[in-house]
This record gives structure tokens, C-alpha cells and sequence, in this order.
């Protein structure tokens, strides 16, 4: 059952002392088959984990390349329904990799956030990260999500104090998804120097893996970070590769292999 | 009955308001929650607060009987509160400086707001220059080319004027574009939010800046021995100048109160921007609210002919006093908007904003249920300097 197939993952991965790599994806950019394709190949070269963001109007949490990514999909007219059907085709195509559903909320309370819980379960999806909940809001949502077996991950960031962080920690289920900057979602040259002493300590609170996402995006930075936790998240690099090659998927595949070449090694 | 202590201590108004923010904020709107708690009671920011609104932004503005107004109607006595004699035009000031205030205080150095109309950018920048703190304003690139002027005003004023070309390219989009800046540079900047709308403290903060609009309301009423008045109206895009205006008369339970949204080219078609009328309860910029959007829980644009007016949500408390059936909200299309202003400026030689313009086109349709003994009061929230342009291409005359 779903939360469990993330859950299977991360405990082998631990096991095995290898490190995290978790890959987001906009669905349906640059449209929804070669969204179905991307996650194929990125599984056989041995991505971990999918993070699929579905498309929002407003996501206020993104960087430009991000912003540019859900634009196009929304004008192609990409609704939950392609989501839920994405992950129905795969997963009856015997595909395993656990894949999160990312998502601003709004979309998910007009579904109806236990409905949306019962169906993204039902459909295959492991978990669901949702950028703009914190904790405290929606608390009916956290347990809808543990009744249907959806694991919720919440973000940690530079600016959360550490019994906050601590408290968080608590309620995230998989693993912890650690910001690494103040700021929005994109590509960035420089890591922030802060990391190092923010992810020690936070692993000190938790026996749960911490992924670090947010500005993730040469191999170099990747292997720096995930020696400083569990693994990495990458997203806004990939779709800068997607773009810059006019949809094609050959260039972002070959970037995801070299990536997780520097992750795993 | 109201009850008074609204928003509850997470910032909820009923079932509308929260904090539906990236966890990169919480913190910020923490302290801003705690100092806002600490400077509500405190005399000297009071005080200092004070002098700056009657010295400065020249409160208290005048209650005006529009007497020729009203002789339109044969109704009600009309009553204008004359927000658009504020400095720099429109209420917004009233925000602006409270929350300026409140950002030296924190010891903010800098400051980012989104604007639509450009009201709340002027006001903001105007603001900054008193107290010296840097001003970044974020603008919809299609404000922009409707708003010239104000921009013109605001860049001499010193801010630094971003134009956003995301989405709709209004205000919607420029709200984004500031909270991703406030996100990037949290520690040494102040998010100065133009309404009350986003996650708590803002709908509650910006409420009680605006609340001397009513506060000054009910003591000139008094003055002018009309007592409490049997109708307010205002008109609503995000809801400051209503939320102020309506605020202290939620307990009298004799005062009717009216808001006004834009109801574009009608709210049968896909261009308007009445949210309470045709929106339906959703989260977007922090908050959960009613919300113009598509059963695919996208946001829909809205459309208004006022930049100010043009924004697909509303405030928390407005989304609540609708369902608590508290104030009742009506609609306004542009036409009646134009009509509104052509109506006060010929009747009262006052130009209004196209904001409360649609307030003045709502009469048409209240003033005949109103009693000769009875009051209305409306909220003249802005002055029309700002929409000459626009008003000069749509009204042939």
C-alpha cells in the first residue's frame, strides 16, 4: 500500500548507506507524455523518488523557471485528472518508483481534501508535499492522509526555529524536506553557508532522513549537500534542461545520470 | 451578534483568515504578530502614530452632507467620508503609515508592497521617505500602462518600481512577486501588505489602521446630530477602506451595511471581479477566502475598469460578515462605475476614484428603498486624479 513504498525505499537506501535522490517534474510540461516518459527513464537511471508538481496559477513559493513550466502546462490544460491518471498508467504499468504529489493547496481544497487524500492514494501516489500548509492549518488533511496511507512531507527551512523544527520533524512522514535558502525555488551558483550548522542540528532531532532541496542544480552541489544529509531534491535544473532543449528529453535525462553519478558515488 | 474579538488568536475570522504561507515566513509573521500586539497598547506609538495621521495625512477628513446628492434621489440624506481628501489621494495612507511605523520599530531597512491602481504604491513610497526606509514596489506590467501617473509619482518619491509580467500582469501577480521577495530577504525586510487580505497579522493589522475611517464616522455623526446612520456603503476589491468604514457600527445592529464589488462588463460574464458574488471558498496569498476560480482550483483573472478593484479574492473578515450575513454584498459594473462618477463630479464638483465610483453607481438602486427620515453614509475611499485617463477614453461627452 502507497506510503509504504516510499517508506520500503528510503529504509533499503539507509541500509545499503546510500544516498538520496529525488527528482521533481512539472506535470504535463512539456506535455503529459513526455512526462510519463521522464519518470520511466529517470527511474531506470536510478532516480529515488518523484516529486510531481502539478500546476499551479499562483505558486508563490517558485522561481521564474518553475512559474514558466506550470504556465505552459496550464495552457495545455492540465487538470488533477491527468495527475490521478498518470499515476494510475504507471503504476499498472508495474512502475514502483514512489512518487509525491506537490501541490499548492488550493487545488486540493476544491477537490475536497479528503477526497483528494482517498483518490491520490487510490491513484498511486505515495505522498504529497504542499508548499504553502503549514502545519497548523488543515490539520483534518494530516489525518486523512495517514488514514488512505499518503505520506505528508513539510519543509524545514533556515528562518524555523529549532523546537519548531523539532515539531515538524514529528509530523513529517518518509522524510524531512530541508530549504536550503531563504528564498524561492531556482537554480543557484552558490550554496548558503549557513547549511552545514542548520542540517547538523536538525539531524540531531530526527531519526528520519532530511533531503535538501531549493537551489540544488550542478553534480558538484549535489554531492556537497547530500555528504551534509540524506540525499538531495533537484527541480528547477531539470526543467531549465527541458526548456532550453524545446521539450526534448534526452539532455535532462543525461543531466539527471550524471547527477545521480554525484549523488550515489 | 458580532462578536468583537475577531480574528481568534490563529488569525481566524469564522471559517476565513489562517496563515497558508511557505514555512520560510513563519517565523516573520511571528514577530510581526507579537510586535503589532505590543504597539496596540502601547501609548507612544499611539500617540506618535497619531500626529503623523492629522499632521501629516491631514485627518480627520471631513463628513460631507451632499446635499445635491441627495436631492437626485429624494431619499435619504447622503453623507460622503472624505477619503479622498487624505494626503496622496486615497485611505491608503492611513495603512501605510501604521505600518511604517511599526517597521522602524522592527528595525526593518527596507520595505516591499505590491500595488494595483498604484494608491497603496504611492502611499507606501510616500511613507518610506518619512521614515527613511528603502521602498521596492511590485507592479502588475499592465497596472502599469494604465497607471502611468502613478508610477511617474512613485519613482520621483524614490521607490523603486518592479514590473511584473507573470499571469495576468495585475495585481494578483504582483502580490506573488512581493512575497517572493519578502521570502528571499525576510530578515531585514518588511512585507507592507495594501489590504486586508493575506495570512495573520495583515487582515487584522490593516483593519484596525483603517478603523479611524469609521471611529471619525461615528463621532461626526454624532457632531452633526444624525446619530447612528441607517446605511453604510463602500466598495470592496480587497476590503480596506470598507473593513475601516464598517468596523466600529458591526455591533450597532440598526446599521445596514453595504459593500459594492466590481462587477466588470457583469457578473454573468467571464470579465468582473465579484468575488463574495461568484467565488467560492479557496486559498491564495496566505489566507483562506472566498476566491474567483475554476472547478480545477485555478485562479480565475478578475476584471475590473479600476486597477484597485481588480483582484480575484477579498479579505478573511469580508469572506466571514458575508456568510454571517453581517454586511450584504452587492455588484457594480464598470458602466455603473462611470455613471457614478459623471453622477458626483456634475452633482458635487468632487471627482471620485473609479474605486468608489462604484459605490456612487449602487445609489441608483438603494436610494429608492431608503426613507426621507433615514441616513446613508458612503465611504469616498479615493480621489479621481488617478483615472482621468481612463475616464477621458470611455466617457464621450
Amino acid at each position: 500500500m502507497t506510503e509504504s513504498r516510499l517508506i520500503d525505499k528510503l529504509g533499503n537506501l539507509r541500509k545499503q548507506k546510500s544516498k538520496v535522490f529525488c527528482a521533481f517534474l512539472t506535470l504535463g510540461y512539456p506535455n503529459l507524455g513526455a512526462t510519463e516518459k521522464l519518470i520511466k527513464a529517470f527511474d531506470r537511471e536510478g532516480v529515488d523518488i518523484i516529486e510531481l508538481g502539478f500546476p499551479f496559477s499562483d505558486p508563490l513559493a517558485d522561481g521564474p523557471t518553475i512559474q514558466y513550466s506550470s504556465e505552459k502546462a496550464l495552457a495545455r490544460g492540465v487538470t488533477l485528472r491527468d495527475a490521478f491518471g498518470l499515476a494510475k498508467k504507471l503504476r499498472r504499468q508495474g512502475c514502483r518508483i514512489p512518487i509525491l504529489f506537490f501541490s499548492y493547496l488550493n487545488p486540493i481544497y476544491r477537490y475536497g481534501i479528503r477526497a483528494f487524500a482517498k483518490k491520490a492514494a487510490a491513484s498511486g501516489f505515495d505522498g504529497v508535499i504542499v508548499p504553502d500548509l503549514p502545519p497548523e492549518e488543515e490539520t483534518g488533511f494530516q489525518h486523512d492522509c495517514r488514514r488512505y496511507g499518503l505520506a505528508q512531507v513539510f519543509l524545514v527551512t533556515p528562518t524555523t526555529a529549532q523546537p519548531r523544527a523539532r515539531a515538524i520533524a514529528r509530523k513529517c512522514r518518509g522524510f524531512i524536506y530541508y530549504v536550503s535558502l531563504r528564498g524561492v525555488t531556482g537554480a543557484r551558483r552558490n550554496i548558503s553557508a549557513d547549511v552545514r550548522r542548520h542540517l547538523a542540528v536538525l539531524e540531531k532531532d530526527t531519526d528520519k532522513p532530511v533531503l535538501v532541496g531549493f537551489g540544488v542544480s550542478s553534480p558538484k552541489q549535489a554531492k556537497f549537500l547530500s555528504g551534509l544529509s540524506e540525499g538531495v531534491i533537484v527541480g528547477s535544473a531539470i526543467i531549465d534542461r527541458l526548456r532550453k532543449s524545446s521539450g526534448k528529453t534526452g539532455p535532462a535525462i543525461a543531466y539527471i545520470r550524471s547527477m545521480v553519478r554525484a549523488v550515489k558515488s | 451578534m458580532m462578536k468583537k474579538t475577531l480574528p481568534d488568536k490563529r488569525g481566524y475570522f469564522g471559517d476565513f483568515g489562517g496563515r497558508y504561507v511557505p514555512e520560510t515566513l513563519m517565523r516573520a509573521l511571528d514577530e510581526l504578530t507579537n510586535a503589532y500586539r505590543l504597539v496596540r497598547k502601547d501609548s507612544n506609538f499611539q500617540k506618535e502614530l497619531r500626529e503623523y495621521l492629522e499632521d501629516y495625512a491631514g485627518r480627520p477628513t471631513a463628513l460631507y452632507e451632499a446635499k445635491r446628492l441627495s436631492a437626485v434621489y429624494k431619499r435619504a440624506r447622503i453623507f460622503l467620508k472624505r477619503e479622498d481628501l487624505c494626503h496622496t489621494g486615497a485611505h491608503k495612507i492611513n495603512n501605510t503609515l501604521g505600518q511604517g511605523l511599526l517597521a522602524v520599530r522592527l528595525g526593518k531597512k527596507r520595505i516591499v508592497a505590491e500595488t494595483g491602481a498604484g494608491q497603496h504604491g504611492v502611499a507606501t513610497a510616500t511613507a518610506c521617505r518619512v521614515f527613511g526606509l528603502k521602498c521596492v514596489v511590485y507592479m502588475g506590467a499592465l497596472d502599469i500602462e494604465r497607471q502611468a501617473l502613478n508610477v511617474y509619482k512613485m519613482r520621483l518619491l524614490g521607490a523603486e518600481v518592479r514590473p511584473v509580467y507573470s499571469g495576468s500582469r495585475t495585481l494578483k501577480d504582483a502580490t506573488n512577486e512581493a512575497i517572493r521577495d519578502w521570502v528571499t530577504n525576510v530578515d531585514d525586510t518588511h512585507y507592507l501588505l495594501g489590504s486586508v487580505v493575506g495570512p495573520h497579522p495583515y487582515p487584522a493589522m490593516v483593519r484596525d489602521f483603517q478603523s479611524t475611517i469609521g471611529d471619525e464616522t461615528r463621532g461626526q455623526l454624532r457632531k452633526k446630530r444624525v446619530g447612528l446612520p441607517d446605511y453604510l456603503i463602500a466598495c470592496v476589491g480587497g476590503g480596506s477602506n470598507a473593513i475601516g468604514f464598517f468596523h466600529t457600527f458591526l455591533k450597532d445592529r440598526g446599521v445596514r451595511m453595504i459593500g459594492v464589488e466590481a462587477a466588470g462588463k457583469g457578473v454573468n460574464t467571464r470579465e468582473h471581479a465579484a468575488t463574495l458574488t461568484k467565488g467560492f471558498p479557496g486559498i491564495l496569498h496566505g489566507m483562506k477566502s472566498y476566491l474567483l476560480q475554476n472547478r480545477d482550483g485555478q485562479v480565475e483573472l478578475a476584471h475590473s475598469i479600476s486597477a484597485g478593484l481588480d483582484y480575484p479574492s477579498v479579505g478573511p473578515e469580508h469572506s466571514y460578515l458575508k456568510d454571517a450575513k453581517r454586511v450584504r454584498y452587492v455588484t457594480a459594473t464598470d458602466r455603473d462605475a462611470l455613471d457614478g462618477f459623471k453622477l458626483l463630479t456634475e452633482a458635487e464638483g468632487i471627482m471620485p476614484a473609479l474605486e468608489p465610483s462604484h459605490a456612487i453607481g449602487y445609489l441608483k438602486r438603494l436610494m429608492p428603498k431608503t426613507k426621507k427620515s433615514e441616513s446613508v453614509v458612503l465611504c469616498l475611499s479615493g480621489r479621481g486624479d488617478k483615472d482621468i485617463d481612463t475616464v477621458k477614453s470611455l466617457l464621450k461627452t
